[in-house]
């Protein structure tokens, strides 16, 4: 039986007994616990066996020079709790390691190899411990440790890079793809098992593009970070911004004024309608149906104009800030907006009859790739490829944030899992985001849209999520001192979601990869940071 | 399929008619800074608040040198808003592509005053001499250049190197309806062996080094190299650290490079008409050199 609410402190002491402590927040909807080490386990199978609880992400933070030890911070979800219960267990410097909990939780399989690559502690009881964010051929180094400096110069990288699992059998082929592939996408390495044309196994090598952005964020004072945020995906700049300004004001207080949080969630959205469309449009041309692309990929400059003209940047850069927003608009900017919306709703329902109208499209896309929701259940997928697959996740819904209370929507949720209801759950909610829009945009967008930011007191920590269009991003920041951050984590929903593609792929023959790819475009530099 | 017709009719030709035309963009879209820098007190407050270090000042008994390096810039106008004098102002210039990646940086010396605030010195110097960018000729003529030098087009092959892929949705819009590159005969190929020209986003990662290098020596000569964005200039807001090499000319020369964060279509198709330019020269130089 599974109840609404987290247990309250009280009862965790009773069950874990007084070792369990709990940590004062600066927000009423995050909680924070700290247990030991030991007991990690134990907590994860009660609050996931009797509370139906989801494990959202699992990371690390070093505070050896501080406090002594390491700690690993669990993050918990509940359906029809809006808050988060952040579970932090030390893991001493003395004794770098922490039960893994990935053998009954799959979800968790990279994120705590993640945390061993990282910060060099090891998750016992792992089933597959090798190194998943540095490649085989780097040394032995472990990047987030503070006392590893940023601009470490590394020897030459020797050896190989990747250490694949063989795939063997009579006419059993591997097919190595990547890592510059062939159409404008983002690198990483794929080997294929294929046995004639069905996949076997798919092993994906990704961090192609790691880049030391977790750790640049400790580097760059606070309103500097804001533009790495935006730099986490390029596609998701908006999305991951704001989860950026709102970690921050979650830590130092500060409130937002209205009008800035519905400009946020008129421009959050826009987001989301941008790569949707364009999504729907790649993954028609990826089937043959090239017309359906270029309205689409028409469709989507149209939003890109309409960006510009509302945050002077077409990838909606450099418009969020911490407080608010940048910029107000004026009068001509949000007619633009209305006058753009409806015109895009209606050029978008006549995409939505031509591709529906192809018997050849749909053919291809149903049945292919198909992720089950149990699998998808197991492996934590989020976002579009999640409530394709009966995954009934929206941090929009469930966690509320900017101005979504405001405003009422359909998540839609299909339990089928294949490219054509990936392509579904798109078309929903486009038609979702319109109204969310255009109820927006009805309010009298009038008054201040910038708080004031007071110093930002050190030591604070905050968790802030956002629905991404591509599902839940998440970061987490400790502020330090002199307006600079000790630590900045980013969760990224493409993190969750390569292993089901490997799930979907499987079965599949080679030559619908690309479309069974593109049906969840996730995104690299996200994964890799 | 009468309705794919029906809709493609009445949809009708929706390409831009840039370059030959100057391009249709928002009046509030952040182009190039410009800078008075004769009215220009204190360079100070920008140079704290550039999220990339693109300006940047460094003082030496009495006297400032300020340097301003657009192959660094995200702009992202903090400048503008920071320079209460009105000397920098945020322009709609797009067409930042230059072969020189000198010609990306200017430097101003200023004297000091007691307050810390400044006075012009000397006149702006460029990294390098002005080189000519002669767009609108080069817009016009690129089909028969290319159709002249190539025999029937252009391959391109993109290299993401480790960007965030900002810069790769606009390569990709390049192939949209709107801005239709394969009107100048220009292709994205698929194998860096079938290409004459690599367009490059980056930071270059220590990951991708290699993979670079390869797809470079896998290009047939002559080619070209274009660095796309800040990032693949000069390593952008990522810079140079543990993970990152900094801009796409730390790993293989580069021919062009486009400024943007990212470049804007236009921005891109710019720079790639000037890359063409610079085809023809290095065809020449081969003929006669």
């Amino acid at each position: 039986m599974t109840q609404a609410m987290f247990p309250s402190f009280e009862t965790f002491q009773q069950k874990f007994g007084t070792q369990v402590q709990s940590l004062r927040a600066e927000r009423e909807d995050e909680i924070y616990l700290i247990v030991r080490n030991a007991d990690i386990r134990a907590i994860t199978t009660y609050l996931r066996g009797e509370f139906g609880a989801r494990l959202a992400t699992v990371f690390a933070e070093d505070r050896c020079s501080a406090e002594g030890v390491f700690f690993n911070y669990y993050v918990f979800e509940q359906k029809g709790d809006t808050r988060y219960l952040i579970v932090r267990a030390p893991v001493p410097a003395n004794d770098p390691q922490f039960p893994s909990l990935a053998a009954e939780l799959p979800a968790v399989n990279w994120q705590e190899r993640e945390i061993q690559d990282w910060f060099g502690l090891k998750p016992v009881g792992h089933p597959n411990p090798r190194r998943v964010a540095l490649h085989d051929n780097w040394p032995d180094v472990h990047p987030l440790r503070k006392d590893f400096p940023i601009n470490e110069v590394l020897p030459p990288f020797e050896g190989e890079r990747h250490i694949y699992r063989p795939a063997l059998g009579e006419g059993v082929f591997q097919v190595p793809v990547g890592p510059v592939h062939a159409g404008t996408i983002e690198p990483g390495h794929f080997s294929f098992a294929v046995a004639g044309e069905p996949i076997l196994y798919l092993q994906l090598r990704m961090f192609y593009t790691h880049k030391g952005t977790e750790k640049l964020f400790e580097r760059l004072p606070i309103h500097k970070a804001v533009f790495l945020a935006e730099s986490v995906s390029g596609d998701s700049s908006f999305s991951h911004g704001t989860a950026f300004c709102q970690a921050i004001e979650r830590a130092a207080q500060i409130e937002v004024p209205l009008r800035a949080l519905i400009m946020r969630t008129i421009l959050l959205e826009l987001e989301r309608i941008c790569n949707h469309v364009a999504d729907i449009g790649a993954i028609a041309a990826d089937v043959g149906f090239v017309v359906a692309n270029a309205h689409a990929s028409r469709l989507k400059e149209m939003l890109f104009t309409l960006n510009e003209h509302l945050a002077g940047n077409r990838l909606l850069r450099g418009m969020v800030c911490i407080g608010g927003l940048r910029r107000a608009w004026g009068s001509w900017q949000v007619d633009t907006l209305c006058d753009t919306i409806k015109a895009f709703e209606r050029e978008f329902q006549d995409l939505v009859a031509l591709v529906n109208s192809s018997e050849s499209t749909r053919d291809r896309l149903e049945h292919t790739g198909i992720l089950k929701p149990a699998i998808a259940k197991d492996l934590g997928t989020v976002g579009v490829a999640g409530r394709a697959s009966g995954i009934d996740l929206d941090v929009r819904r469930d966690h509320p944030y900017a101005a979504y209370r405001r405003f009422s929507f359909r998540v839609p949720v299909y339990q089928v899992g294949d490219v054509w209801h990936r392509v579904r759950v798109r078309i929903d909610e486009v038609k979702e985001s319109l109204g969310i829009i255009r109820s927006a945009a009805d309010h009298n967008l009038a008054g201040e849209f910038r708080a004031p930011v007071p110093p930002i007191p050190p030591n604070r920590c905050a968790l802030s999520a956002v629905e991404g269009w591509r599902g839940e991003i998440m970061h987490w920041i400790r502020t330090g001192a002199d307006n600079h951050l000790e630590r900045c984590k980013i969760k990224d929903p493409s993190l969750n979601n390569w292993p089901a593609l490997v799930e979907a792929v499987h079965g599949n023959i080679i030559a619908d990869f690309p479309v069974i790819n593109k049906s969840f475009n996730l995104s690299y530099s996200g994964t890799d940071r | 399929m009468f309705k794919i017709l029906q809709k493609t009719m009445s949809t009708g030709v929706v390409t831009t008619a840039y370059p030959s035309k100057p391009a249709q963009i928002s009046e509030h879209f952040r182009g190039r800074p410009s800078f008075d820098f004769e009215k220009w007190q204190d360079a100070r407050p920008a140079a704290e608040l550039c999220p990339t270090g693109a300006i940047s000042c460094r003082d030496d008994g009495d006297s400032r040198r300020v340097t301003v390096d657009y192959g660094l810039c995200v702009f992202c106008g903090l400048c503008a808003e920071a320079s209460s004098d009105q000397a920098v102002r945020m322009t709609q210039e797009f067409e930042l592509a230059t072969p020189d990646r000198r010609n990306l940086v200017l430097t101003v010396e200023y004297s000091l005053n007691a307050d810390g605030t400044h006075r012009q010195l000397g006149a702006v110097h460029r990294g390098s001499s002005n080189v000519e960018v002669d767009v609108e000729s080069v817009g016009q003529k690129a089909r028969e250049k290319i159709q002249k030098l190539l025999g029937r087009s252009l391959c391109i092959r993109e290299v993401d190197a480790g960007s965030c892929n900002g810069c790769e949705l606009e390569i990709v819009a390049l192939n949209n309806p709107i801005y239709d590159i394969e009107r100048f005969g220009i292709h994205f190929v698929a194998s860096p062996r079938h290409a004459d020209m690599l367009l490059v986003t980056g930071p270059v990662t220590r990951n991708m080094e290699l993979a670079l290098l390869k797809t470079y020596r896998a290009t047939p000569e002559p080619k070209l190299v274009v660095a796309v964005g800040a990032c693949g200039i000069s390593g952008g807001i990522f810079g140079e650290n543990y993970a990152s090499l900094g801009g796409v000319d730390k790993v293989i020369p580069v021919d062009v490079y486009i400024p943007g964060c990212p470049p804007r279509p236009q921005a891109l198709l710019h720079g790639i008409l000037l890359a063409v330019g610079r085809l023809r020269q290095k065809l020449y130089d081969d003929r006669t050199g």
